[in-house]
């Protein structure tokens, strides 16, 4: 069925080198997880610091762990996406925008007279369908990613808006918005969204040819292409992607919010990219982790929860997240230099 | 190219399919209820004297490109007033997205001679120029809720009042905790967008009124205006705060995901006061059965008021229940406080 008989190695592996899958790729990125979680470790010793008096309540931590995990829930899983595509060597503005249409356009009452399953559908569609067009228009029109997300994130806004005639549509549909309510043995079903959608992502990056071809094409477009792999339908699955991402997240946030509406998941395209920046994923493709992004995203979600228990200002919140931005990317930039001369030398 | 027969067909399927799925889609993007759901805030003056058709004018109006029911609420209300009038011509132009091109805009609409110009500025400070050179051309103008800093750029300038809206919060709250002897009440504070002069004089009036009687904001979370945010405001404010008094949300439409985040935590310990007056809260507060107890407005039927005020300052009339022979200058909407008790009276002006 496929074109292609094998998959192209990464760009920059060093051949007939045998190696487990897990040191494949070096042990960098899992010594950069192991560091952001480190991070992790430190903003909840800031926060048992600073707030002894809710950390010592075993029941109140319990939900503060779902908090956050509820909070990272619907970013997470468009982050999931936007890895694979930053991964690919392109980049999706649009997915803020994609949620919000999709959002949008599956609580319509004409959408909600169809139910749950309708919703869900048009949901799903809609997400697929957008990321379709974005990539279209990068793989077969050759416009350079950034103009043509950009372009499909304006666009996409102004659909939302005129779907639905500027105002907020509640969702009525019970099933939709239990979503955002229910618990499954204890733990809120939007955390189990997420997981599936991590581990589904984690399977397909690095277990089949699809999430291999996606590194060979982001590390070196012209070494994919002659190894066999068509280039241009890949890039279009990876947008269709995506959109699926967009797609799930939009039914998530619509169940949190029991409503959507076209100016939904402001910004959730930066939100995303800095998630799976400081998650290690090189902004220019060929190399980027699943599990980097999710804790990207989780550590993103505890800074604004660290923030809020000590209730301090969304400004100050804002500062320190570019803060922690700007440090990943310099972190990123000495990868090359390798981490162990600095390491050395102190 | 030797899998070009298979690949076709499925292609054929996958098309099929995907053509099939946005026939299904686009006829799911209408939000038509079926029942007349036009709940625009008008007056029809049957018995007022100022109703009587007069000269025939122009209006011209322009508003920020809505992202959320208040504004579209705005721009609904003034046409709605407008159509009401077999003597006014009601001209309007879309604002755009920011104030460069709502000042472009409204050059158009300066072409177009209108009588009057009713507008809801992007930010007052940066159309101030425009107001003042309408004025010196002829044209009045009528600045709605987003003040002009200088005097001379509108003829009437009609407004809610945002530091009232916190002060009337308050006042219920503090009433409210007074009523159950609470004396030293955890209280919550859900902000809309942080950067805008209207939070900060809401918040102001708040902390002020509450000042007053000793209380102090336990927490103060800034959302966005939309339910989402609203819902991961609420969320975090709600786990930051275990214990909970009393909240305020300055809007109602970030209101629904407020109350959203407050069911899925399962908490209801407080006593809840929104903001604006959205038909959903008031209905919630008739209903009684959520922590939303009271609304304060900030009601978008000032449109209808400055539509029809603006016809009178064509017109060169009065207010037909006042003496003075011109309309005045500056209004000030009153923030009121609706409750259970008198929320039927409130419901026809809900947006």
């Amino acid at each position: 069925m496929t074109t292609t008989q094998t998959a192209a190695p990464p760009a920059n592996e060093k051949p007939a080198e045998t190696r487990s899958w897990w040191r494949d790729d070096a042990s960098e990125p899992l010594r950069r997880n192991l560091a952001l979680f480190a991070v992790l470790i430190l903003l909840i010793i800031i926060g048992i610091a600073t707030r002894p008096d809710l950390y010592s309540d075993s029941t109140w931590v319990r939900n503060n762990i779902f908090t956050i995990l509820e909070l990272a829930s619907v970013i997470g899983v468009v982050t999931v996406g936007m890895t694979f595509v930053i991964i690919g060597g392109g980049i999706d503005l649009s997915v803020g925008a994609i949620v919000a249409l999709a959002g949008v356009w599956s609580t319509t009452l004409a959408t909600q007279s169809y139910g749950a399953g309708g919703m869900i559908f048009c949901a799903l569609a809609v997400g697929i369908g957008v990321g379709v067009v974005n990539g279209i228009l990068i793989a077969y029109g050759r416009l350079v990613a950034f103009i043509a997300t950009l372009a499909i994130l304006v666009a996409a806004r102004g659909l939302a808006a005129q779907i639905s005639g500027k105002q907020t549509q509640v969702s009525t549909n019970t099933f939709i918005n239990d979503i955002a309510a229910n618990d499954l043995l204890g733990i809120p079903l939007l955390v189990y969204i997420l997981a599936a959608v991590v581990a589904a992502g984690w399977v397909l990056l690095n277990r089949t040819t699809f999430g291999r071809r996606t590194v060979a094409v982001g590390g070196n477009v012209e070494a994919a292409r002659l190894a066999g792999i068509n280039v241009k339908r890949h890039t279009l699955l990876l947008y269709a992607l995506s959109g699926l991402c967009c797609g799930i997240a939009a039914i998530m946030l619509t169940s949190q919010a029991t409503s959507a509406q076209a100016a939904m998941a402001n910004l959730y395209e930066l939100d995303a990219i800095a998630a799976a920046i400081i998650g290690g994923t090189l902004l220019s493709g060929g190399r980027g982790t699943i599990i980097g992004s999710l804790l990207g995203v989780i550590v993103f979600a505890t800074i604004t929860n660290l923030f809020a228990i000590n209730n301090l200002s969304t400004e100050v919140q804002n500062m320190v997240k570019g803060g922690i931005i700007v440090a990943a990317v310099l972190v990123q930039q000495f990868r090359y230099k390798s981490l162990s001369q600095l390491f050395n030398r102190a | 190219m030797r899998h070009l027969p298979d690949l076709s067909r499925r292609r054929l399927l996958i098309g099929g399919a995907a053509l099939g799925a946005g026939a299904v889609l686009t006829g799911c993007t209408s939000n038509d209820s079926g029942d007349d759901d036009n709940n625009a805030q008008v007056n029809t003056g049957n018995n007022n004297a100022n109703a009587a058709p007069g000269k025939q004018v122009t209006i011209g109006f322009s508003a920020p490109a809505a992202d959320h029911g208040w504004i579209a609420a705005i721009t609904n209300n003034a046409k709605a007033q407008a159509d009401t009038y077999s003597d006014v011509e009601f001209k309007t132009v879309e604002a755009g997205a920011d104030a460069a091109a709502q000042r472009a805009a409204l050059q158009t609409l300066i072409s177009q001679k209108p009588d009057v110009i009713v507008l809801l500025p992007h930010d007052g400070k940066e159309l101030n120029a425009f107001g003042l050179s309408a004025m010196q051309a002829g044209i009045p103008v009528v600045n709605l809720d987003r003040a002009f800093p200088d005097a001379k750029a509108y003829r009437l300038q009609i407004k809610g009042d945002n530091y009232g809206m916190g002060v009337s919060a308050a006042a219920y709250i503090v009433a409210q905790m007074k009523a159950k002897g609470v004396s030293a009440p955890v209280i919550g504070e859900i902000a809309g967008m942080d950067e805008l002069e209207l939070t900060q004089e809401r918040s102001k009036g708040f902390a002020d009124t509450l000042a007053q009687a000793g209380f102090r904001v336990a927490n103060r979370r800034a959302a966005r205006f939309t339910a989402d945010t609203g819902q991961q405001e609420a969320a975090s404010l709600l786990q930051a705060l275990p214990k909970l008094d009393a909240l305020w949300n300055h809007d109602d439409d970030q209101g629904i995901g407020v109350l959203a985040a407050i069911s899925q935590a399962n908490r209801s310990e407080f006593v809840m006061v929104g903001g604006a007056g959205s038909k959903a809260a008031i209905e919630a507060i008739q209903a009684d059965n959520s922590v939303l107890k009271a609304t304060v407005t900030y009601s978008p039927s000032m449109a209808s008021s400055a539509i029809s005020l603006a016809r009178l300052i064509a017109q060169g009339r009065g207010m037909s229940d006042l003496v003075e022979l011109q309309v005045p200058k500056e209004i000030t909407l009153a923030s009121e406080t609706i409750t259970k008790e008198n929320a039927g009276n409130y419901l026809k002006l809900g947006f």
